[in-house]
């Protein structure tokens, strides 16, 4: 079981206490709690079994405008008191730096509503087999898929947060995670895809066989894949890439880039940065939201935030510290972004793929290719090349390049939104980005 | 010496006990326990940014029969924590019967001391070389606009316990220091990123001010990018420099050429053993046992003695890296590249410091030889799929090289390429093997364990390039 609420207080106020004595003038403290089952399987037959129970302390404590910081997994007074003793230590020789504080007492979240983020649901293991069982026959029925990995994780955690302003909450969350990875193999090539679901609870969970058949299918039709010229053509991003271009946003967004100087959205409030259809919203009390928060890693109330208006940049993601460099109040965002997506658009996926008598869908990206000072974007791409709306057959071996300054501008969004994950996007085309290929 | 047995009611007796109870009919397995102390500081925008120190203590307990691997782990080092986790082990093992191999090699080589890097430099003095850092750079040129510096440093003690009591142990010391420098000129900006490491002291490396040279690359690679003009896109000739730019070698054939993939016959080499994979002249070793780098290890996290494993001779694929659980079943040895990030992660076979070895070209007669292509010298991240063998990897300083000349810096760009092939492609092999600078980080499974990297330069007859010029 996930130690409760009263373990953990009692350990956050043992630190804080300890922190005042030894003469911190403030000090803010996370104690965690986290259980996970894992169980893999591969070519229908149990692999691995994974358990893990871990608890987390993390520590910072503050002497006037000196701040130092540690964390540790092992839990005894002893073991706590020695550590703090250590950290107070460390913050008297740190320099000052005059942005250091606690949150504004004010902005702290007071009121917790239920966002549903727990379900007690115990999966037992044997449960979880018979799960990936059904998964994997669903996902061999293929002859061409050689090898299929799958795997099943539970986790349940809870946390409590507290400061010496007076904070302390917390509460429990979970989730229930499926995976499945298969490789194809034709003549020509041997290919890899996947498919997964993730949810808060476990009856929001795909079912077994749909996710097993996903995964074969979308590797399958990968085989046998071509690489094409290097050209100037419109790309069409999956959902599953689609996302990552609003994880890039969030991070040029996020104060301490824009206090540093670093992104290439500095300066950028209140002008055009997206195609005037845009709009990008983060909303944190969405229920059973897999990204949902009642506070941030601060005990910040967070609030919906309207982060691009039709185009037009509105706001960034500020935490307390860089929040006092720029001149602005906390809006709950230290840890980044909480269910982030973006508004649907007004066009049909089926429209989409025939807006253009040629296009590029793409499926998957490989490498590390934003650079977030600058905008430039290069990435290796596998996908399909698109004719009058259809597949019609694989590409892979290429990359796509382009600046995230044009192609913001240039995105066109399907109406396809769905909200899986933390963070969501519909297909999205951008037209004008480059491909290297032969 | 770490005593994991005087922090709680657990003995070693007890431990002794538990483990060889639970691994009685099991092929494989040990408990594994881990205290790892770690600090990390950080200069940022002209101030101390942050000063973290962490502390961390567990075991994780393994246990394998047949192909299925059963792994529990706890920060609580407790009898009655090691018993939960060895009932669990056994509940899921319960039909599956092995015969323990209580084989393991021994080695009285060390590749690094028993030191405490955090220990051996006050905070003081790593403070004082933070503000230099920050001093030096922004008075070194009015264009500086943002320098962050950083410490980072680490201990690692653990101990394995294997079945019958036998137990194996190693200290590793592990630190880095690393520079990012960001500059503005005619409204451009640009960031340049050097860093060096190693397993012995912050000293070892900072001596004879080194710190300034670390300075002096990553603004160096900055003031390259702000001339830089967009590259071009399409296949051509790729000259790379020796070093760092061997993330190539372990993204394209290294990831590869781990045993796991190759049991399960996922990896685009799994059937080429013996075949043919590179050009002639082509080397390429993965070594644990280099004195002091990032990658070397003097056991492995199963316990046994790292060594220096060839992997392609002259162009003929030799040796899979392997951990025990996969020679096992492959029926060959464990290469000592069984490795996890830490306590709360199963073994995976992994790299260790991989290289390519010299050869007798130059330099300059590769770029001497290249009508149209880039000269690529330092690299971020790369990537790969180790099914469809494609990789890719990020430059971060790269040139034109246009009728055998080096033009001007491109900007960066990614590279994308087929590793079973990229190897054939090879047509110049240089004589000016070079290890990195000790920064490498590899991820694999959300593990990430440090690793280190070398080659000479090499030139590749085609290669496709990432840029936005056609």
């Amino acid at each position: 079981m996930v130690k409760d609420q009263e373990f953990l207080k009692s350990k956050a106020s043992y630190c804080l206490d300890l922190a005042k004595k030894m003469g911190a003038t403030d000090a803010s403290v996370t104690v965690g709690h986290s259980i996970s089952e894992t169980v893999n399987f591969r070519n229908k037959s149990l692999e691995a079994s994974d358990r893990s129970d871990g608890l987390a302390l993390s520590i910072e404590t503050y002497s006037g405008k000196r701040r130092s910081s540690i964390s540790s997994s092992n839990l005894l007074d002893e073991n706590i008191k020695t550590l703090i003793e250590k950290c107070f230590e460390t913050t008297k020789i740190t320099p000052e730096d005059e942005f250091n504080s606690l949150p504004d007492k004010n902005l702290l979240a007071k009121h917790i509503s239920s966002l549903n983020l727990y379900d007690e649901t115990r999966f037992e293991n044997d449960k979880k087999i018979k799960y990936l069982k059904d998964l994997e026959e669903s996902a061999s029925t293929d002859s061409q898929i050689i090898n299929t990995e799958s795997s099943f994780t539970e986790n349940k955690s809870n946390f409590i947060l507290a400061n010496s302003d007076g904070f302390c909450d917390g509460y429990k969350t979970s989730s229930f995670a499926a995976s499945c990875v298969t490789v194809a193999k034709d003549e020509n090539s041997m290919e890899r895809d996947y498919e997964f679901s993730s949810k808060r609870h476990l009856s929001d969970i795909k079912q077994a066989i749909d996710l097993g058949n996903k995964a074969a299918k979308q590797t399958i039709r990968k085989l046998s894949p071509k690489k094409i010229g290097s050209e100037k053509i419109s790309i069409i991003f999956d959902k599953r890439i689609s996302k990552g271009m609003l994880s890039a946003f969030a991070s040029a967004i996020s104060a301490s880039a824009i206090a540093r100087g670093t992104s290439f959205l500095k300066d950028k409030i209140d002008q055009q940065v997206f195609a005037n259809s845009i709009n990008v919203i983060d909303k944190p009390d969405i229920i059973k939201g897999m990204g949902s928060q009642n506070f941030d890693s601060e005990g910040v109330n967070s609030n919906t935030l309207q982060l691009i208006e039709n185009g037009i940049l509105k706001n960034y993601l500020v935490d307390t510290y860089n929040g006092k460099k720029l001149n602005l109040k906390s809006n709950g965002r230290s840890g980044g972004t909480t269910n982030l997506y973006f508004e649907k658009g007004n066009i049909s996926y089926e429209d989409l793929m025939k807006k253009n008598s040629r296009s590029l869908y793409i499926t998957e990206t490989i490498g590390h290719g934003s650079n977030l000072v600058t905008g430039d974007y290069s990435v290796g791409a596998t996908g399909f090349l698109v004719e009058d709306g259809e597949f019609k057959y694989p590409v892979n071996e290429i990359t796509i390049a382009g600046n995230f300054k044009d192609m913001f501008k240039n995105i066109i969004l399907a109406n396809d939104l769905e909200f899986e994950y933390s963070v969501n996007s519909p297909t999205m085309m951008i037209e004008g980005m480059t491909v290297a290929g032969k | 010496m770490n005593n994991f047995f005087n922090k709680s009611d657990l003995t070693r007796q007890d431990a002794d006990k538990i483990v060889s109870e639970t691994l009685n009919n099991c092929d494989d397995g040990e408990l594994y326990l881990e205290e790892s102390k770690s600090e990390s500081i950080l200069l940022d925008d002209n101030k101390i940014k942050s000063s973290n120190y962490s502390s961390d203590l567990g075991f994780g307990l393994r246990a394998i029969s047949d192909e299925v691997v059963a792994y529990s782990y706890s920060n609580e080092i407790s009898k009655d924590s090691l018993k939960n986790s060895s009932e669990n082990l056994k509940s899921t093992l319960k039909s599956i019967k092995g015969t323990y191999n209580h084989e393991i090699p021994k080695s009285n080589k060390k590749f690094y001391e028993d030191i405490n890097p955090i220990e051996q430099k006050t905070l003081d003095s790593k403070l004082e070389v933070l503000n230099k850092v920050n001093d030096f750079l922004r008075k070194k040129d009015g264009s500086v606009k943002q320098v962050t510096a950083s410490f980072a440093g680490e201990q690692k003690s653990i101990e394995i316990i294997r079945s019958g009591g036998e137990a194996l142990t190693d200290i590793r010391p592990l630190i880095r220091f690393n520079v990012s420098v960001m500059l503005e000129k005619n409204g451009r900006k640009e960031t340049g990123v050097y860093g060096i490491g190693g397993r012995q002291s912050y000293d070892d490396y900072l001596k004879n001010d080194n710190w300034k040279n670390v300075c002096e690359e990553a603004f160096r690679i900055a003031s390259v990018n702000l001339e830089s003009k967009p590259a071009p896109a399409g296949e051509m000739k790729v000259v790379l420099g020796p070093g760092w730019p061997a993330i190539l070698i372990h993204e394209a054939i290294g990831h590869g050429l781990e045993g796991d993939f190759n049991r399960k016959k996922t990896s685009a080499f799994h059937d080429l053993m013996g075949e043919k994979v590179a050009s002639e002249g082509v080397t390429i070793v993965d070594d644990g046992t280099i004195d002091n780098r990032r990658g070397s290890l003097t056991i492995d996290d199963e316990g046994t003695p790292t060594e220096r494993t060839v992997l392609i001779e002259n162009g003929i694929l030799k040796n899979f890296m392997q951990d025990r659980h996969n020679a096992r079943l492959m029926n060959t040895r464990s290469t000592g590249s069984g490795r996890r990030e830490n306590y709360r992660h199963i073994v995976l076979p992994r790299m260790r410091n991989t290289m390519m070895l010299s050869g007798n070209q130059t330099q300059d007669e590769m770029i001497k030889s290249v009508d149209k292509g880039i000269f690529a010298v330092s690299f971020g991240g790369g990537q790969v799929d180790i099914t469809s063998g494609k990789f890719v990897f990020n430059c971060t300083e790269a040139y034109e090289i246009n009728n055998g000349k080096i033009g001007s810096p491109i900007k960066g760009a990614t590279l994308i390429g087929d590793g079973p092939s990229i190897l054939k492609e090879v047509s110049m092999v240089g004589n000016d093997m070079m290890l990195d600078p000790g920064i490498g980080t590899c991820g694999k499974a959300g593990q990430g364990v440090p690793v280190g990297v070398a080659q000479p330069s090499i030139l590749i007859d085609k290669m496709t390039v990432g840029g936005t010029k056609l």
